[in-house]
């Protein structure tokens, strides 16, 4: 019997000589990631277990990016901490406003090239999912089981059963890999996949690029999935070698492998979508909404769409507009680097001439930490990931979910509407 | 931890999140007692108030889903709820309930048989649960044993060190 992508990934991150779904499994983790939401609480088991070493100071991410730059003292505090005790512990990869490495950690670690295909990747964050586009095992976990990998290394877990997503045909124009995932997450719900991998195959014209390939598995745990991965191919190689110079192993799935499920799906037929309120899950065809749906506020950002890509597709509709006046744009490049290069290529001033305001790098209104915060009978229309209620602000507040595209559109119309419509 | 006894403490919703367990602008402590005050804020503010100690909360499919904050669970075992019953729990959520030592039923039906302030006790050993107010029985599958180790050493930090401790003796 062959062998699923998370299979075989699994497989080779254990002593054992076979693998199958439902069986448990102690696999060795190439990297482990916490942030400063969860780093801190991790830290307090490791000293309340007297555990004083970590497995290995190379293989160990912390990322000070949800409330940073500091938004209050409490998180001031809480990142002092991490800080503390990443120089104490000499952990290689630290990251934070210091020193100009500020970065959202699901598109800083694949920036620096700190994340290959064939790796194990376990983070205190539940878009640790992230990087299955690089042909990586990844998943998300808690404080406490983070702690246990820091301390050894290791992480217990159960082998999902995969389920292959197969995307083809031709896209409609304004369809990107945003409104692909979403369109799933309707079509499955948000507990259509939990506890299991989803296996995605890119047959789609023109094909997707790397950075809507983590989009998609950035999401994969909205519904409720373990991880999400692409196979291996020329896309996923040359954003590899373009961001690290460091050898790795790729693994492909048997011909033979066995799937709970096979999802096909025609993006043909999907135009750009938008998620309502309070579930991702709530998918709709933009075109299909009955009513004007009138937006307070856009946030373009977060580790969904937080990429160069995604500032250049929001930036190419607002070039020459402006926002309507009902309205306030928030744009967050995801890191240094892509701020930098935005500035370069010119698109901030597109940004800043449409009216919108820029924000430093940080996960900041996605999570209704700070830079964004809706007050009672608010809306927004963001390019993040979770629409739950009261997720970005108060709990009278709504979020919309949609791609950079439909965002940037809405933002010049004042209600949510597709590209095509502000073009007419 | 064998046998639980509690008041049932029931939400009827599924997909209940993290966000609304405990709504991130609390993110910035991870003081137990802090937590506790705001438990399930996101849905009805006063739900720390309403819940007593060893109280059983009762909950629909899916939940725990979202975020994968431990703060979630922090909170709830802060302000008193001694054991989750729920149609199917959101996997991180899972993970990070065991690693931590709050208890979680999985009902395969069952639970809507319950309302708030029935007392309800769980024999985790035999794998049964009890609605003593309304006389009901109900048998649960038994986790795998992986995970009954865990949770009989009471969270994974204390199933290291038990393993390690046994590897020692073996060794001696």
């Amino acid at each position: 019997m062959g062998y699923t992508l998370t299979e075989k990934l699994l497989l080779a991150h254990t002593k054992n000589k076979t693998i199958s779904p439902g069986e448990f499994i102690y696999a060795s983790v190439d990297l482990a990631l916490a942030n400063d939401i969860t780093a801190p609480i991790a830290i307090k088991v490791l000293k309340e277990n007297n555990i004083d070493k970590v497995f290995a100071a190379d293989k160990i991410a912390l990322v000070l990016d949800h409330f940073t730059p500091n938004k209050d003292i409490q998180s001031a505090e809480q990142c002092k901490l991490v800080a503390a005790f990443a120089k104490e512990k000499k952990i290689v990869h630290f990251f934070s406003p210091t020193g100009g490495n500020a970065g959202i950690e699901h598109i800083l670690l694949p920036e620096r090239g700190l994340v290959l295909p064939g790796y194990l990747v376990i983070g205190a964050d539940s878009h640790t999912c992230t990087y299955g586009a690089l042909t990586a095992f990844s998943t998300g976990v808690g404080s406490t089981d983070l702690a246990f990998v820091l301390a050894e290394g290791k992480i217990w877990l159960r082998v999902p059963k995969t389920i292959k997503v197969i995307f083809h045909g031709k896209r409609k124009k304004y369809v990107f890999g945003k409104d692909l995932i979403l369109y799933l997450i309707g079509k499955i719900g948000v507990d259509g996949a939990n506890y299991k991998s989803l296996e995605f195959y890119d047959k789609v014209t023109p094909p997707l690029c790397m950075e809507e390939r983590f989009t998609i598995c950035n999401m994969v745990i909205e519904c409720g999935a373990k991880n999400g991965l692409f196979p291996y191919d020329e896309i996923t190689e040359r954003f590899v070698k373009l961001h690290s110079k460091k050898k790795y192993k790729v693994y492909h799935s048997d011909k033979n492998a066995v799937y709970e499920d096979v999802i096909e799906i025609d993006v043909g037929g999907v135009s750009p979508q938008v998620a309502l309120p309070p579930l991702p899950s709530n998918s709709v065809s933009v075109d299909e909404l009955k009513e004007k749906i009138y937006i307070d506020q856009v946030v373009i950002g977060s580790c969904t769409n937080g990429w160069l890509y995604d500032l250049k597709i929001a930036a190419r509709i607002l070039v020459g507009r402006k926002i309507h006046p009902n309205v306030r744009l928030i744009v967050i490049p995801a890191t240094q680097e892509i701020y930098k290069q935005a500035l370069k290529e010119g698109i901030i001033e597109v940004f800043t001439n449409a009216g919108g305001i820029i924000s430093p790098p940080t996960c900041g209104p996605c999570l209704g930490g700070h830079m964004g915060i809706l007050a009672d009978g608010e809306r927004c229309l963001a390019t993040t990931n979770r629409n739950f209620v009261g997720r970005m602000g108060s709990t009278k507040s709504e979020v919309y979910l949609s791609s950079p595209a439909v965002a940037a559109a809405s933002a010049v119309a004042g209600y949510i509407v597709s590209p095509e419509e502000i073009r007419k | 931890m064998m046998i639980l006894r509690g008041r049932a403490y029931k939400i009827e919703r599924d997909n209940i999140n993290t966000d609304e367990i405990i709504p991130a602008r609390y993110l910035n402590v991870s003081e137990p007692e802090i937590l506790g005050k705001h438990c399930m804020e996101g849905l009805d503010s006063d739900f720390p108030k309403k819940v007593k100690k060893g109280d059983i909360l009762v909950v629909g499919k899916n939940f725990g889903c979202g975020s994968s904050r431990e703060h979630a669970v922090v909170a709830i075992k802060s302000c008193g709820i001694g054991a989750v019953i729920g149609e199917s729990f959101a996997r991180i959520f899972f993970r990070n309930a065991i690693n931590t030592g709050l208890p979680l039923v999985v009902s395969e039906g069952w639970s809507k048989e319950i309302s708030t302030g029935d007392i309800l006790e769980i024999n985790f050993e035999r794998g049964i649960v009890k609605n003593l107010s309304k006389k009901k029985k109900y048998n649960i599958t038994p986790f795998p044993k992986f995970i009954q180790e865990i949770i009989k050493s009471n969270g994974l930090m204390r199933y290291l060190k038990n393993v390690k401790r046994a590897k020692d003796i073996a060794a001696r």
